[in-house]
């Protein structure tokens, strides 16, 4: 079969689907099972990849899209009450510590309690680096709407931010 | 690059994520200067982006369970069991294509191995389903059967009792020899016998002339929802098929050798 990308490609487009989707769900269980849907989609509709086209911003629109029909099966966004426990919260990988435990909370409730529409774009483009033209296609948006949510969801997260008990303060330290 | 009173949003947007030029970044630094409030908003919108990364670049690194899976997606099987009926007709004839142009084609010593599974898959289908001629001979007349099919195999056989699995002996029927045979010294006939249990389940235990001293272990095969276990012991190889799960039929075959080999 002409298949346009190898299984070894979509392997390597593996950490940056997971962060993205951890940051957009913010869980980890939540995240890997988007990771794990999206991949098999890709595989199976590979033949729909267009080989001049960008991959990455490809099997983002197919997460993109796995993400909105399973909205209400899987849990997108971990409840705010549930990110105030403990135990919802990842334990960071290195020694490293406290500080960026408290910086994960902070960060993951502020994204929790932005509209996911904002959320999307703010971490497609803060985050994963993609153009804002790369953006409006994983989300099949135009390109002023992308701008407009991006406004939005910038301002916004600054308030949040602000807002956090410790006024930010975790995120502030460590950098 | 020329700023007017208010800088478009756009413009600050692409200041912040590095998609200016050094000329225009000098252009927007220096409007920003003048402009405290903006200029604190694109400092709040950096940070973002550099927190985003302090938080979230740990997940490229880390240990995770993702895997492309490229197998066929569980939604596939409805389709695949529709067309099993369609599979086991082109199974009989497939075997009996499979049975006259390669029995015996590959080098010695796997051929006949390979050869009483298909026999076996064959005579199953072609007998199995028969109502009322499955066998020749019925196992009201087991003494006589076993007596005939030894004549003609030259060689004393026995029919195993799988009684106490619950499938009685409905009889046997000669099959001719497979055609051009290597393995057995004669070209003799095969043996079938066929059981029953009380659902109306039926195996088939095919009987035929080997090498002797070939002697194998059990091997398992399976076409559709026939399964096969297999093996070679003394001059005969032995097959015993039916439409049972794995499991279910390698009991029924040990209790077909361990009669064998009492």
């Amino acid at each position: 079969m002409a298949s346009g990308f190898t299984v070894e490609q979509l392997q390597a487009q593996i950490p940056r689907l997971r962060r993205y989707a951890r940051a957009l769900t913010g869980s980890r269980e939540s995240a890997d099972d988007l990771v794990q849907d999206a991949l098999e989609r890709a595989w199976t509709k590979r033949a729909l990849w267009r080989p001049d086209s960008n991959l990455r911003a490809w099997l983002f629109a197919v997460m993109h899209n796995v993400f909105v029909n399973g909205v209400k099966r899987t849990r997108p966004m971990a409840s705010l009450d549930a990110l105030n426990e403990e135990s919802n919260v990842e334990p960071a990988a290195s020694s490293a510590s406290a500080e960026t435990d408290a910086a994960l909370r902070e960060m993951q409730s502020a994204l929790a309690r932005l509209p996911v529409e904002q959320r999307q774009v703010v971490l497609l483009v803060g985050l994963e680096q993609f153009t804002y033209a790369e953006a409006a296609e994983v989300l099949e948006v135009p390109i002023g709407t992308v701008m407009s949510r991006l406004s939005r969801g910038r301002d916004r997260l600054r308030q949040l931010l602000d807002e956090e008990p410790g006024g930010h303060g975790a995120l502030r330290r460590v950098k | 690059m020329t700023m007017r009173k208010g800088l478009s949003e756009e413009i600050l947007h692409a200041y912040v994520d590095g998609g200016l030029t050094s000329d225009e970044r000098g252009a927007v630094e220096a409007h920003l200067a003048l402009h405290p409030e903006t200029a604190a908003r694109a400092r709040a919108w950096m940070s973002q982006n550099e927190a985003l990364h302090q938080v979230y670049d740990q997940v490229l690194e880390e240990p995770h369970n993702v895997r492309v899976d490229t197998r066929p997606r569980a939604a596939n099987a409805p389709f695949f069991w529709r067309n099993v009926a369609g599979l086991a007709a082109t199974l009989v004839v497939g075997i009996a294509i499979g049975f006259v142009a390669h029995d015996y084609w590959s080098p010695a010593g796997g051929a006949p191995r390979t050869s009483i599974a298909r026999q076996a898959l064959l005579a199953h289908a072609a007998y199995v389903p028969e109502v009322r001629h499955p066998v020749e001979v019925t196992g009201r007349e087991e003494q006589h059967l076993v007596a005939w099919l030894s004549k003609r195999l030259d060689a004393p056989l026995k029919a195993p009792s799988l009684v106490q699995s619950g499938y009685q002996l409905l009889g046997g029927r000669l099959l001719p020899a497979p055609a051009s045979s290597a393995a057995a010294d004669k070209a003799t006939p095969v043996a079938l016998f066929m059981y029953e249990n009380a659902q109306g389940k039926r195996l088939s235990l095919l009987v035929r002339r080997e090498v002797p001293n070939t002697d194998t272990a059990f091997r398992f095969t399976q076409e559709g929802h026939t399964a096969v276990f297999y093996w070679i012991d003394g001059p005969f190889g032995y097959a015993l098929a039916g439409d049972v799960n794995k499991d279910e039929l390698a009991t029924l075959a040990r209790l077909v050798y361990q009669q064998l080999n009492p």
